[in-house]
């Protein structure tokens, strides 16, 4: 039996979840982690020490109820923890997956001052995945219909959420989407092996169950213009969840190479169109040596993805330190363990490539830690006379992505930021616009799943108060 | 979902299909073009709107078949319908009364041409069309051309209909008699267009060349259709397909189409030829 001090240990010990071997993994597009059983799940759940008053829970952009699920899973009560979460997050197997955890819930928790915290993240997508797999979702109760038709722009999670929320008050919704599959950056973006797009694929078929139309290769600005939805549909709101999709270049010579892709462009090729499979049709440069520009989820995705394409080395090449790397740190400890080669505190400077404009090299120089700018970052300068030259076929851009400007400049009666962002009051989604709603992406500029599934729902509060 | 309601063979290797869908034909405008993917498990290829009709609700594409994604969507009926159709993309055609205008078109590129035309003589312009292709029975659109220019000018590289030649060889004809034009625009195989506006636009032609890089999503989140215009990166689907061509960086576009070479022509399915092949 335990000693009392095996149990204090434990309490501060989290239950790891098992993995795919990174040897294994980085040739294959599975998702890494495996997930809880049920016995490791209540577990950790029983480390939870159901505080009174919840620090986590203050971390969590949508102060999702975490002691309330997390005692259900330590009772065994699994689908009633999902049932839980649902109430205030729509798309917890997605978040649970996907969120900066040690930046949100996770960095708060009581337990974390002493040891681990509690693995909020991994219980929320124990128990998402444990309705879904036993069966369990239920439709929750609708209202009736009120025959109020709402236009939702973009089914990236900002615009899912938004839409979920409206058809359960009664609403006709219709999301117009783009590209030819729903799901916004977590099908196109995000890859397989970090979420399995048959998770998001399930999300959108409740929601289509719930009752929400969904209308894919259908461009708003282009197929139709918000003022059409408006005023020849019969729509009586809008809500703009359109993302941040434009993507950034560096603006250094030889970035128009072949073998130089966007995320954007490299990550759409291998996910939406699924050039990861073997059988693909759509081209996808399978470089030997890859270089990834940035240090964000964009960028480990990115590098990550060409490991498994094949890569012999997959390298990140990103401006700061480790410190700075706004990644997740799951992310960043994942790509290391698959050795993928950290090229820290350098920036490229030029691409160079041969006669017949292929890629085969990019000329870095070293840079270094200035003093503090005004976001508290420090900011890098280059070491002068430092530069060298990295080999590689394939170098991809993942320095962000700025807010698509399609919608704006087809609505000019929308108020714009210098950035391209739409201005949206955060605490409605109110734009400068009479009964057009924004948020997400396209309002914050490149942010995270949760903050952009948390302004779809303060929108549509706002939308069934207003209508 | 957009059910093809006619199709038609225009020659040999290009076939021109009637789609059902009335939102594209009424936003529509000259210039403008629609992404498409014929089934499951095909490319998204861009192709333009070279006609349509909005009291009827339908556009019409024309293309020619190079590769695989082409040639499985050659090989839909009458009645059945492509899987994913989006647009209208891309900038429209600036129209205006320019006065003279110079319309060359070679190959395929007659049909993105075809609604410049229509929308330059709606604008009260005065029209020399030149169209070309490798032979007779290659040529497309030429009773459409005569209809709407003021004239039209043939060519093949084989002689066997009209002038034996290119266009571009048309274009210093029609200079060296001293005829002037205030406004150019060309639509053709690359090599054909790099030739021809070379000429147009050293004759002091304003001239505006429809670029066909390799495209995804066609809105501007991929910058995989990235051209150089006047030392900047511009990407062609949101800012162009049409730009100045005084401006066009030619060969990296040339280089940057060859992207995946090696990988189609394992692709396709039975020999096809290329673009590059129809002058
Ligand atoms: C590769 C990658 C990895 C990421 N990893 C993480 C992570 O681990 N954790 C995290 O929290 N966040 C991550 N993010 C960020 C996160 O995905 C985004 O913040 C989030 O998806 C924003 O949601 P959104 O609904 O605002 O927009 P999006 O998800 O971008 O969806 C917008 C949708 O609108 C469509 N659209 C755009 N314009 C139009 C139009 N004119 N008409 C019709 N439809 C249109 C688009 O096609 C798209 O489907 C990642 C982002 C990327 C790119
Ligand atoms: C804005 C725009 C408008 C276009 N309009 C038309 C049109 O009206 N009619 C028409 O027939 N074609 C048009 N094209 C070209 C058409 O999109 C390509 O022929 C098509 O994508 C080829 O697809 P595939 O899978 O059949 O061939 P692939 O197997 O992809 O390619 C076969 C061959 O064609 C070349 N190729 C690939 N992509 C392109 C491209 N985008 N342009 C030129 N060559 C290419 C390749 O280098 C290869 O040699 C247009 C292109 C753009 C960008
Ligand atoms: S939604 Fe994200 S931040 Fe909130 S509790 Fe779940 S994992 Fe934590
Ligand atoms: S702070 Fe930690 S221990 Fe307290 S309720 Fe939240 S998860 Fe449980
Ligand atoms: S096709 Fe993707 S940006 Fe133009």
């Amino acid at each position: 039996m335990n000693t009392s001090q095996n149990t204090t240990e434990k309490r501060f010990q989290r239950i790891p979840m098992r993995e795919q071997d990174p040897s294994e993994r980085s040739g294959n597009f599975n998702e890494v982690p495996f997930g809880y059983s049920e016995e490791e799940a209540v577990a950790e759940a029983q480390r939870c020490l159901k505080c009174k008053k919840p620090l986590c829970v203050q971390g969590c952009p949508v102060n999702v109820k975490i002691p309330e699920f997390i005692g259900l899973i330590a009772e065994g009560k699994f689908a009633e923890a999902a049932q839980k979460l649902k109430e205030t997050n729509a798309l917890p197997a997605i978040c649970g997956r996907v969120c900066p955890q040690e930046e949100q819930c996770e960095s708060k928790c009581i337990l974390g001052k002493k040891g681990d915290p509690v693995a909020v993240g991994n219980l929320e997508r124990f128990a998402a995945d444990w309705e879904r797999q036993h069966g369990e979702v239920t439709i929750p109760k609708k209202k009736l219909p009120n025959g109020k038709k709402v236009a939702v722009i973009g089914s990236g999670p900002a615009g899912l959420t938004c839409a979920g929320e409206l058809v359960k008050d009664g609403f006709d919704v219709t999301i117009f989407e783009a590209l030819h599959e729903p799901g916004g950056v977590l099908v196109y973006g995000i890859p397989e092996f970090r979420l399995p797009k048959q998770i998001v694929r399930q999300e959108i078929n409740y929601l289509e169950k719930l009752g929400v139309r969904i209308e894919k290769n259908f461009i708003v600005g282009k197929t139709a213009t918000i003022d059409d939805l408006l005023n020849e549909e019969g729509f009586c709101a809008v809500f703009v969840g359109s993302g941040a999709g434009l993507p950034s270049f560096m603006n250094i010579k030889g970035e128009n190479l072949i073998g130089v892709y966007s995320a954007n462009e490299y990550l759409t090729r291998s996910n939406l169109m699924k050039a990861f499979q073997n059988n693909a049709h759509t081209p996808i440069m399978k470089g030997k040596r890859v270089v990834t520009v940035g240090g964000g989820n964009v960028a480990m995705d990115s590098a990550r993805t060409a490991l498994r394409l094949g890569a012999e080395k997959s390298m990140i090449v990103y401006r700061r330190s480790e410190t700075e790397m706004p990644a997740r740190k799951a992310e960043v400890h994942h790509a290391k363990e698959e050795g993928i080669e950290f090229h820290l505190l350098c920036n490229p400077v030029e691409i160079e490539g041969n006669e017949d404009g292929f890629v085969q090299n990019i000329k870095c120089i070293k840079m270094e830690l200035g003093e503090p700018d005004n976001s508290g970052r420090r900011s890098p300068k280059p070491v002068a006379g430092s530069e060298f030259d990295l080999d590689c076929d394939v170098v991809i851009i993942a320095i962000g992505n700025k807010p698509n400007p399609l919608i704006p400049s087809s609505t000019p009666q929308l108020k714009v930021s210098k950035w391209g962002t739409i201005e949206a009051d955060e605490s409605n989604g109110k734009t400068s616009m009479k009964k057009v709603y924004a948020g997400g992406d396209i309002v914050t500029g490149a942010a995270t799943v949760i903050l952009a599934m948390g302004a779809g729902k303060i929108a549509a509060k706002s939308i069934i108060e207003e209508l | 979902m957009a059910k093809i309601i006619r199709k038609e063979k225009l020659s040999e290797l290009v076939w021109r299909f009637r789609l059902d869908a009335p939102r594209i034909a009424r936003k529509r405008k000259a210039g403008q073009f629609i992404i498409l993917r014929p089934s499951n498990d095909t490319e998204r290829i861009p192709l333009t709107i070279a006609n349509a009709d909005e009291a009827q609700g339908w556009i019409e594409i024309i293309f020619q078949v190079v590769g695989r994604t082409t040639l499985i969507l050659s090989e839909l009926s009458e009645g059945e319908s492509v899987l994913d159709l989006a647009g209208p993309l891309g900038k429209p055609t600036h129209v205006e009364k320019f006065g003279k205008c110079l319309c060359i078109g070679g190959g395929v590129g007659v049909a993105p041409l075809y609604p410049i035309v229509c929308a330059l003589k709606n604008a009260g312009n005065e029209i020399t069309t030149i169209i070309g292709s490798r032979t007779k029975e290659l040529l497309i659109l030429h009773d459409e051309m005569l209809e709407k220019s003021d004239r039209v000018l043939v060519t093949t590289d084989d002689g066997s209909m009209g002038a034996k030649g290119f266009v571009s060889d048309v274009f210093n004809d029609l200079q060296n008699r001293g005829e002037h034009f205030d406004t150019a625009f060309v639509i053709g195989p690359v090599i054909m267009m790099k030739v021809t506006t070379s000429l147009t636009v050293k004759a002091g032609i304003t001239t505006y060349a429809s670029l066909n890089p390799i495209m995804i999503d066609g809105t501007g989140m991929c910058g995989g259709c990235r051209v150089t215009v006047g030392g900047k990166t511009r990407f062609a689907c949101v800012d162009g397909p049409e730009f100045d061509a005084s401006g066009i960086d030619w060969d990296e576009m040339i280089k940057r189409l060859n992207s995946y070479r090696a990988f189609e022509s394992k692709a396709q399915k039975s020999h096809v030829c290329k673009m590059e092949g129809v002058r």
